[in-house]
């Protein structure tokens, strides 16, 4: 039996209506999140990612808008509900983690009225209760001294700090679904560390998890599956272990041998010549022809689909099979 | 590698007075120790890399080089010449020949551009400023410049605004460029920047150090680049110096329980590698008041068994150019 789902999005379109003209920043994509696992959203910046986070919670900043598609959340499309019923989804069945902890945290109250605001609004406690229940949350986010840190302001915390406390904000409903929008991106090398070892033990917990990140280093260590994306669409959908081993992409590759390695000693790291296209206008066909290196004919003219082409590979390239048969392993 | 030195930075110290608020009876109430005693030399032709996380004094270091906040104490010698003086002196003369050996790229490419100037301009700037271009080549000078740094001839009456961040650092390497200079200080060039188009950057300056044979001091939080670009890294910690080795030598055998952790957590692009993480417990404390002794013995495990708390660490050398303060490995 396939494990189930619990998000399932279906070809959609987030649209910018900007004076400049509409930027399409995710434009038709489809990806499912199984219960219980962390998928992997990966892509450089202006790629979609974080639009379509903010797309499954409704909560597009204007001038974005959301054009069509599906979101299905444990069997009901979230686009059809009204405004109420998505506060009851918000932050209760879905969380969100956003990518600066520094600015998701409001300055002017302490630390212990903005996260039992949130267990207040979904839970039917006392003021008491509550409290008791974000202390409970900061032990297990690993913060030393909750009783007394729970009062401090955010300028008194580093940003460390502010960020597992935004993840403890995020969990304390339970969520389903956390969406945790690139929440080391910020941070310094071993404080980032800490933060990932607290992401692996929260696994544990069973919630599923979107992490969306342009960190390929990030990924390999906490993802189960990966999304890669590239200018609002989806290229390659695979394991990690298939996306670090066998990439069939050439944007999934390109992106591999781009990273500079630390175990590795000064090899030469692969350019993607050129750079991310505009939105506004985006190259004809496949998105990414201007800048591959395999690039044919017909890649300018045709949309390439996600195709199935091995059990749980997904590849969005008219050349896929091909590259398939010569699949080489990825120097690493 | 030759080993003439270009750079050599004796005791350097550098500190920020915090003062109390106030508009006429201001106070000092504190000081930030950014830079304590650093001393290290770098070699003509080499990349110098400083690395360590933010707020360990790494900015502050390359600024006090260049005179760009002075520094509290020290002294800083290039090519032999003690710059100090230079700068104190106030000819204006010295002062530019020099300024135009040592250039610096800043962090942030969005920052560090003009926005109401075209990039004909501010690739310009240099020349009215130092003539050492006559004026009738000044335009071949810069189509030179632009094709160096990989941009076209038409980029030239564009504004910054209508530039990728990419395409920006390369304007900023141009701009520093163009005063022919014997060292580059590159503060974070490629820190905000996407992971294809860092490769880009980080080969351009490989290419133009082969080309010219430039010196850099590349500044950087992010290992990985580092061990690709630079041949020497210094790693820092809270303002000090905790070790100095040869690249290779570095990332093969760290000494320091700090290079140690800050190495192994690196996250690594392989899903089915297992390294075992040192997870450092806390984090980095407050310059303001460092800890005494050695100033990683907080966070470091090995801190009770050798008095750390009491203890300074004294840079010491190894062997193989390889130098390491730490109290562990002098015993």
């Amino acid at each position: 039996m396939a494990p189930r789902e619990i998000l399932k999005i279906e070809n959609l379109t987030t649209y910018f209506y900007t004076w400049a003209g509409v930027v399409k920043a995710v434009d038709g994509i489809s990806l499912d999140v199984r219960e219980g696992e962390t998928l992997g959203l990966v892509g450089e910046s202006g790629s979609g990612k974080s639009v379509t986070a903010l797309s499954i919670l409704r909560i597009v900043p204007m001038p974005g808008r959301i054009i069509g598609g599906k979101i299905i959340y444990k069997g009901e499309n979230l686009l059809e509900k009204t405004e109420d019923e998505m506060q009851q989804i918000r932050g209760k069945e879905i969380a969100y983690i956003s990518q600066d902890p520094a600015t998701s945290l409001n300055p002017v109250f302490s630390i212990a009225d903005q996260l039992t605001e949130v267990i207040r609004r979904h839970q039917n406690v006392t003021k008491e209760e509550a409290l008791k229940k974000a202390i409970e949350l900061f032990r297990l986010v690993e913060i030393a001294d909750p009783e007394i840190k729970i009062w401090n302001y955010p300028h008194q915390l580093s940003g460390g700090m502010k960020q597992r406390i935004a993840i403890a904000r995020a969990l304390s409903c339970q969520p389903n679904l956390l969406l945790a929008d690139e929440p080391t991106t910020n941070l310094d090398v071993t404080i980032q560390a800490q933060i990932l070892e607290l992401m692996k033990n929260l696994k544990k917990l069973g919630m599923s998890m979107i992490l969306i990140t342009h960190d390929m280093g990030v990924v390999a260590g906490v993802a189960d599956r990966i999304n890669v994306m590239y200018a609002g669409r989806v290229c390659e959908v695979a394991s990690t272990k298939t996306i670090f081993r066998n990439p069939v992409h050439p944007y999934s590759r390109a992106l591999l041998e781009a990273v500079s390695h630390v175990t590795v000693k000064r090899v030469q790291p692969k350019i993607i010549p050129g750079a991310i296209p505009n939105l506004i206008s985006p190259p004809s066909g496949c998105r990414f022809h201007p800048r591959c290196d395999f690039a044919a004919a017909e890649c300018a003219a045709v949309v390439p689909q996600l195709v199935e082409i091995e059990p749980e590979h997904y590849v969005a390239c008219i050349r896929a099979k091909e590259f398939m048969e010569n699949v080489k392993e990825v120097k690493l | 590698m030759s080993a003439e030195i270009i750079l050599e930075v004796k005791n350097l110290v550098k500190h920020y007075p915090l003062t109390s608020r106030g508009i006429f009876l201001k106070k000092e109430v504190g000081v930030v120790h950014a830079v304590d005693n650093v001393s290290f030399s770098v070699r003509k032709g080499e990349t110098f890399g400083l690395v360590g996380e933010s707020g360990c004094g790494k900015t502050s270091t390359a600024r006090a080089i260049l005179y760009l906040d002075p520094p509290t104490s020290g002294e800083i010698y290039f090519e032999g010449q003690e710059i100090g003086r230079i700068f104190k002196s106030k000819n204006h003369q010295d002062l530019l020949k020099l300024r135009r050996k040592m250039q610096y790229v800043f962090q942030n490419p969005y920052a560090s551009l003009d926005p109401r100037m075209t990039v004909a301009d501010i690739i310009m700037e240099p020349f009215v400023i130092h003539k050492h271009v006559p004026k009738e080549k000044w335009h071949n000078r810069l189509y030179e410049l632009l094709e160096l740094v990989g941009l076209e001839e038409y980029h030239a009456e564009r504004y910054p605004h209508e530039f990728s961040g990419g395409q920006r650092q390369r304007i900023c390497i141009a701009r520093a460029l163009a005063v022919e200079p014997k060292l580059l200080i590159a503060d974070e060039p490629v820190a905000s920047l996407d992971v294809s188009v860092r490769a880009q950057i980080l080969n351009l300056l490989q290419e133009l150090q082969q080309k010219f044979g430039i010196t850099y001091l590349y500044i950087s939080h992010d290992l990985s680049t580092v061990r690709h670009i630079c041949h020497r890294v210094a790693v820092m910690y809270l303002g000090k110096f905790v070790e100095i080795a040869e690249t290779s030598e570095l990332f093969n055998s760290p000494l320091h329980p700090y290079t140690q952790a800050l190495l192994s957590a690196i996250p690594v692009p392989d899903p089915e590698n297992k390294r075992s993480r040192i997870v450092l417990p806390g984090e980095v404390p407050s310059p303001i008041n460092p800890p005494k002794g050695c100033r990683f013995h907080p966070r470091c495990i090995y801190a009770k068994k050798h008095n750390c708390v009491e203890n300074v660490p004294e840079l010491v050398d190894v062997g193989k150019g390889h130098w390491v303060a730490c109290n562990k490995v002098k015993r």
